[in-house]
């Protein structure tokens, strides 16, 4: 799994430990993102996709392992400085999460104000930019409320990248999303990945896209990683977990049954003589 | 624009509640009335106070010109003695007198003054001589008994031969 | 028997182990404040939606209370043929005590619900963790100001609340029921006192705002982040505000004008 040296490195993760409360959620993993590509996230519902992307970003702490952000161990720096390796990445979140007080444009513009004291005509043609990017430069004076699904979550694209990153997450890009919408949205990340030399992790569970759009994936499961490799590589797996996982095969090595005593067992354990 | 309209509101909301407090201070409570140390002070002894308290009113003709200040004892005088605060534009004669008098039967005690007729003017700090107490209802009524009782006694005395 | 005492045990401690997180959410709130001196704008936004909008809900109430107390007290005095003291009965019970808790009540109905809710829902449609990930401090950026505007709208509100109720009453006891107008001032005036009960009243108001902040703003952050939670979290607020309100005002009082 070191086939990239470090410096290729955008995001090096070792021996990453978690547990929500008694239940282990990460049992000692390791992943490497390259720099300026495509790396996807796959595994079943339930696995921790999203809190691999908080551990990323800081928001979690692990119970052990590093996380380390552009050579710099997220959990270990200062607050300052965790704020600052921040700015240089994005968290697009599975609603949105735009602020739903403020219009499309200040929505995009939020980080902008916050982070840079840009004048407004300077920070208005900004903004725009971004929204062109994303094809909604038209939308700009529109709520959130206002928005679809589709287009509420270019929004946020546009707004993941106001601050040029130099890495975007995804957190289920594609989830609900009709077939027109997924297209714009892989797009758009092949789009930022190819022209801006953005690196950028999705995390999801849909694995014809992801297979069409990822540089490198990962599979994930019961807190370990069970495969890794290019799509074609995955593709062509012997594993029965993996060929299950991409074929969307309902039993195998994940059972369709949660565990559970003998079914016979069980109707006669009502049976009283 | 809606900018503007809001700071407009915040505006007029935290003018429309120091007004509330002016209204309050000025036009509720007695702090336009209570000039603070403007004024003069002059102290009385009485032998009872009766129920007196700081703040009561100081009435001249039944216009109120002051305020009592303060109501200690003195160990001197075994007496209770009381500062009271005037108005500066009033001036009062040595020779006034000062009683404390009940508003009303149930209502709260006040120190009524009656100018003399003296040339000479009471000064900050001196002393009125002339005072009268409280009218204590519990004596009133417990000396009202004896001299009934006593008035009994002597016809109870005058009827045997 | 035991189990009765493990309860109370575990009650007693899971009591404690809130009252510390909001203690250490608090001081992290104060921490966030002085960042404000720089964005004015965010708080005079939030002075908006929590002062201003109270405003009407308060000043309506302090008016009917305030002619309530004026017929109601009307009717109990003029027995004793003591109505002449109706301005002071009405004046004293709004400013030591009606203003600021009744108003610190509504104002836990309106404005800190209104608080937690939103709060609640910006963490449970994740733009607070969204805020984080842009590098801005939901404490700075969207707790303080809130904070801050609660607690500096309160003692105004409060005000406004008594001003109006005096009002109410004048407007009952001297225009309706005929008390003399000159009596009701007088009365009025020689019975309060600036300092031991106006100061007094604005004191209990601040601490009232300031709690009512406090609750508001800690049950929005720390709301389980579902539809359920933070309707949950909008309830307490009400309710647990309510019942500081009261008891601090016990305590207050006590402490205000129990000496006299």
């Amino acid at each position: 799994m070191s086939q990239h040296d470090d410096s290729a490195l955008m995001v090096k993760i070792r021996d990453l430990r978690f547990a929500h409360g008694a239940r282990t959620i990460f049992d000692g993993m390791d992943f490497d993102i390259p720099r300026g590509k495509i790396t996807a996230i796959m595994g079943p519902s339930g696995t921790g996709k999203t809190t691999l992307l908080r551990l990323i970003g800081g928001q979690l702490a692990p119970l052990a392992g590093s996380v380390l952000v552009e050579g710099e161990n997220i959990h270990g720096v200062s607050r300052d400085n965790l704020y600052r390796l921040r700015k240089r990445m994005s968290l697009l979140f599975q609603t949105g999460a735009l602020f739903t007080d403020l219009t499309v444009f200040e929505n995009v513009a939020f980080p902008l104000r916050e982070h840079t004291r840009l004048p407004e005509s300077m920070l208005r043609d900004l903004v725009l930019m971004k929204l062109q990017v994303v094809g909604l430069r038209g939308a700009r004076d529109l709520m959130p409320a206002e928005l679809s699904g589709g287009m509420a979550r270019r929004v946020a694209l546009a707004r993941a990248i106001a601050l040029d990153p130099a890495m975007i997450m995804y957190d289920e890009p594609f989830t609900g999303q009709d077939p027109i919408t997924v297209g714009v949205i892989m797009q758009l990340i092949r789009m930022l990945t190819d022209t801006l030399g953005i690196t950028s992790i999705i995390v999801s569970h849909d694995v014809h896209e992801l297979s069409m759009i990822s540089d490198y994936m990962y599979m994930i499961a019961g807190g370990k990683v069970v495969g890794y490799g290019t799509p074609q590589e995955l593709g062509h797996s012997e594993s029965g977990w993996i060929r299950q996982f991409l074929g969307g095969l309902p039993d195998g090595p994940v059972p369709f049954h949660y565990p559970a005593v003998d079914y016979a067992q069980d109707l006669l354990a009502g049976v009283t003589p | 624009m809606q900018k503007r309209t809001q700071e407009i509101a915040v505006g007029v909301f935290v003018a429309a509640g120091l007004a509330a407090l002016v209204m309050l201070a000025m036009k509720v409570s007695n702090l336009s009335s209570f000039s603070g140390q403007e004024g003069f002070e002059v102290v009385a002894h009485f032998e009872n106070i009766g129920g007196l308290k700081e703040r009561a009113p100081v009435t001249v003709a039944g216009v109120r010109i002051g305020r009592v200040k303060s109501v200690v004892y003195d160990d001197k005088a075994y007496e209770a003695l009381v500062t009271i605060n005037i108005d500066s534009k009033h001036k009062l004669p040595e020779d006034t007198s000062a009683s404390i008098l009940t508003a009303g039967l149930l209502g709260e005690q006040y120190i009524a003054l009656e100018p003399g007729g003296s040339e000479k003017m009471l000064k900050y700090g001196e002393e009125i001589k002339l005072t009268q107490s409280a009218f204590i209802l519990e004596q009133m009524v417990g000396r009202f008994l004896f001299d009934k009782a006593a008035e009994g006694n002597k016809t109870a005395e005058g009827a045997v031969p | 028997m035991i189990d009765w005492f493990q309860n109370l045990g575990r009650t007693s401690l899971a009591i404690f182990e809130r009252l510390g997180c909001s203690g250490l959410f608090l001081l992290r709130v104060l921490a966030a404040l002085p960042a404000l001196a720089t964005r004015p704008r965010l708080l005079i936004i939030q002075l908006y939606s929590v002062g201003v909008l109270s405003m009407m809900l308060i000043v309506i109430s302090g008016l009917n209370v305030g002619m309530v107390l004026g017929l109601q007290g009307y009717n109990t005095l003029v027995d004793f043929g003591a109505e002449d003291s109706l301005g002071q009965v009405v004046a004293l019970s709004l400013v030591r005590e009606l203003g600021p808790v009744v108003a610190a009540l509504l104002f836990a109905g309106r404005a800190g619900s209104a608080l937690t809710a939103e709060i609640g829902l910006m963490k449970a449609t994740e733009q607070l963790a969204g805020m984080e990930m842009m590098a801005v401090d939901p404490m700075k950026r969207v707790i303080a100001p809130r904070f801050i505007a609660a607690v500096l709208s309160m003692p105004l509100l409060a005000t406004m609340f008594s001003a109006v109720g005096v009002l109410g009453g004048y407007f009952v006891g001297v225009g309706l029921l005929g008390v003399d107008s000159g009596a009701f001032w007088s009365q009025m005036q020689s019975k309060v006192d600036f300092y031991d009960d106006i100061v007094n009243g604005l004191v209990k108001s601040v601490v009232f705002g300031f709690v009512a902040a406090w609750i508001a703003v800690f049950e929005g952050y720390d709301a389980v982040p579902t539809t359920e939670g933070v309707s949950r979290a909008t309830t307490r607020t009400v309710v647990h505000t309510a019942f500081a309100v009261l008891g601090l005002d016990f305590i207050l009082t006590a402490l205000m004008f129990g000496s006299d």
